[in-house]
């Protein structure tokens, strides 16, 4: 587990941001290079120019913005299902050590079944429609999301749930109070970890199952079109456009509300 | 109200507390003194109910303590960890007053009361980590007494503020003492434990055990200059004194 922990940022802001502008500079203008001087067929990889311009051009196009609103809508569904289940799950694992123990064998199983191995069985089960979207998505995106949670009760400091029961807490309102809130920077990595785990399965499923709308569909179909390594291309750009903006709004959102957090694993005595 | 009979406790390899003996009456406070290690923390959580004593009995009027008794506030040593960082220090303060049904206006400004008794009204919107150590202390003093329990648990209170503050706040505890609140208070400054106390625990170290349990003569009307100087008062700071190193091995920090 790499990431698990929400603090572990090496690099500053900016210079990351230049690290990754740098390389995908380099990209473009490879491909440029390449396509250019006719080292690469065009019609398999067509330069970065084209393909952004493309890119681009879709966001004019009503037909392909449904498809990309259709995979946000399947995406926030399955995430917010995912986010739900996994959280109250943990809370109930990490909160009752007996339940924990007998049901974490039963998930250790289950884990690492990739879910995209799933995507014909669901498919078989329950159509292709929005149903098997969303299933595949919360399937795959639920992990990250109870582990992190289970991971982060383990964590909570023991002096302060015994200050509320000094008080006259009980379980329940000790695990709002303050088991909840101690683990929330560790479940809202978990989150963030689910919300890429869940885009990746949305396009994944409509890619593969090829029906209804979707920006995995635009994709799959793009393939047999006139130009379609071009548009195929300018897809991926937009599923990694998005992939991209949602993992941004998410850590601003974590810098935000988890400054105690920060404040307090810098500076504790 | 309070009745610990042949109280005795175990960890693992070692034994904390051995046949302590004690009976507070209601009202009063009790100052607790011996070296580090003797026990006087594993003492507190023993009455506080949050961990089972290996042996022997704890009453609160009456009643055996089995778990976390009502009407309970307990300043922890670890006065830091003991706080909600993601609360503000007056949400802090005011978060155990849910317990007693009180509105939400109520809570804030009783907060804020406790807050400003301790001097640090100024701190309110802060959070608990953007304060100094004798800060944070001084608000988990501030969230004890907001609550006003009937009996308050306090375990080196004052160990991070400055001489100063600490006077105030020996002061101030002994002004919410007259509201009827029976109080424990931890100390290991020998001074102290005379200065706020109607009585002396001294505890003897490993295993920890009553040594000596010495009533104080002073007049329940204290201040910092003038009652230090009573022979009453030098004289028992002595005793005291003589009581706790008589269990220290020599060089021993308290
Ligand atoms: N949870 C624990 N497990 C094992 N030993 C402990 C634990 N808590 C305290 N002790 C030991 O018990 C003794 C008494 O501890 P404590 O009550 O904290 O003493 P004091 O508060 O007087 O310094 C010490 O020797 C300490 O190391
Ligand atoms: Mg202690």
């Amino acid at each position: 587990m790499t990431t698990h922990n929400p603090r572990s940022r090496h690099l500053s802001r900016t210079g990351r941001w230049l690290r990754g502008i740098a390389g995908l500079a380099i990209l473009v203008a490879a491909s440029e290079v390449l396509g250019r001087a006719g080292i690469v067929d065009k019609t398999y990889l067509p330069p970065a120019s084209t393909i952004l311009s493309r890119a681009i051009g879709l966001a004019a196009d009503p037909d392909f913005m449904a498809n990309v609103l259709a995979t946000i809508k399947a995406w926030a569904l399955g995430l917010a299902i995912a986010v739900g289940a996994g959280v109250l799950l943990g809370l109930l694992l990490g909160g009752l050590p007996v339940v924990g123990t007998a049901v974490r064998g039963v998930l250790e199983f289950l884990r690492p079944i990739p879910s995209v191995a799933l995507i014909p069985l669901v498919s078989l089960l329950l159509g292709t429609g929005l149903a098997t979207e969303t299933t595949l998505i919360v399937y795959a995106a639920i992990w990250p999301v109870l582990f992190n949670t289970i991971y982060g009760l383990q964590d909570v400091d023991p002096v302060a749930k015994e200050t509320l029961r000094t008080f006259g807490f009980g379980k329940v309102a000790i695990m709002w109070r303050v088991s909840l809130p101690a683990a929330a920077p560790f479940i809202a990595t978990g989150v963030r970890l689910a919300a890429a785990v869940a885009l990746i399965l949305a396009v994944g499923t409509e890619i593969l199952s090829g029906f209804g709308s979707g920006l995995g569909i635009f994709i799959g179909q793009a393939e047999q079109g006139l130009d379609g390594a071009r548009d195929v291309l300018a897809g991926t750009v937009w599923a990694g456009a998005l992939g991209l903006v949602i993992n941004t709004v998410l850590v601003q959102c974590e810098r935000r509300l988890f400054r105690w957090h920060a404040a307090q694993s810098g500076g504790r005595s | 109200m309070l009745q610990i009979e042949k109280l005795g406790h175990y960890y693992a390899d070692h034994t904390a507390l051995e046949d302590v003996n004690l009976e507070v009456a209601e009202g009063e406070l009790v100052s607790i003194v011996g070296p580090s290690g003797c026990g006087k923390s594993t003492l507190l959580r023993c009455i506080a109910g949050l961990i089972r004593p290996s042996q022997g009995r704890i009453t609160l009027n009456g009643r055996e303590i089995t778990d976390v008794p009502d009407n309970l506030a307990v300043v922890f040593q670890d006065y830091s960890r003991s706080l909600l960082p993601w609360l503000t220090v007056r949400d802090n303060v005011a978060l155990p007053l849910r317990r007693r049904g009180r509105s939400k206006s109520e809570r804030q400004a009783a907060a804020l009361g406790a807050l400003q008794a301790v001097g640090l009204a100024d701190a309110a919107h802060k959070y608990p980590w953007q304060l100094s150590g004798g800060m944070q202390q001084r608000v988990s003093i501030a969230r004890a007494l907001a609550y006003q329990p009937a009996l308050l648990l306090m375990d080196e209170p004052f160990g991070s503020v400055d001489a100063q503050t600490r006077e105030d706040l020996e002061d101030l505890v002994l002004r919410v003492r007259k509201d009827g609140m029976t109080i424990l208070l931890v100390t290991h400054d020998i001074d102290e434990s005379v200065y706020v106390g109607d009585r002396v625990i001294v505890l003897d170290r490993a295993p920890g055990r009553v040594a000596a349990d010495l009533a104080v003569g002073l007049p329940s009307a204290r201040d910092q200059i003038s009652t230090r100087e009573l022979p009453e008062f030098v004289h028992m700071r002595a005793e005291v004194g003589r009581l706790v190193r008589g269990q220290a091995p020599p060089g021993a920090v308290l």
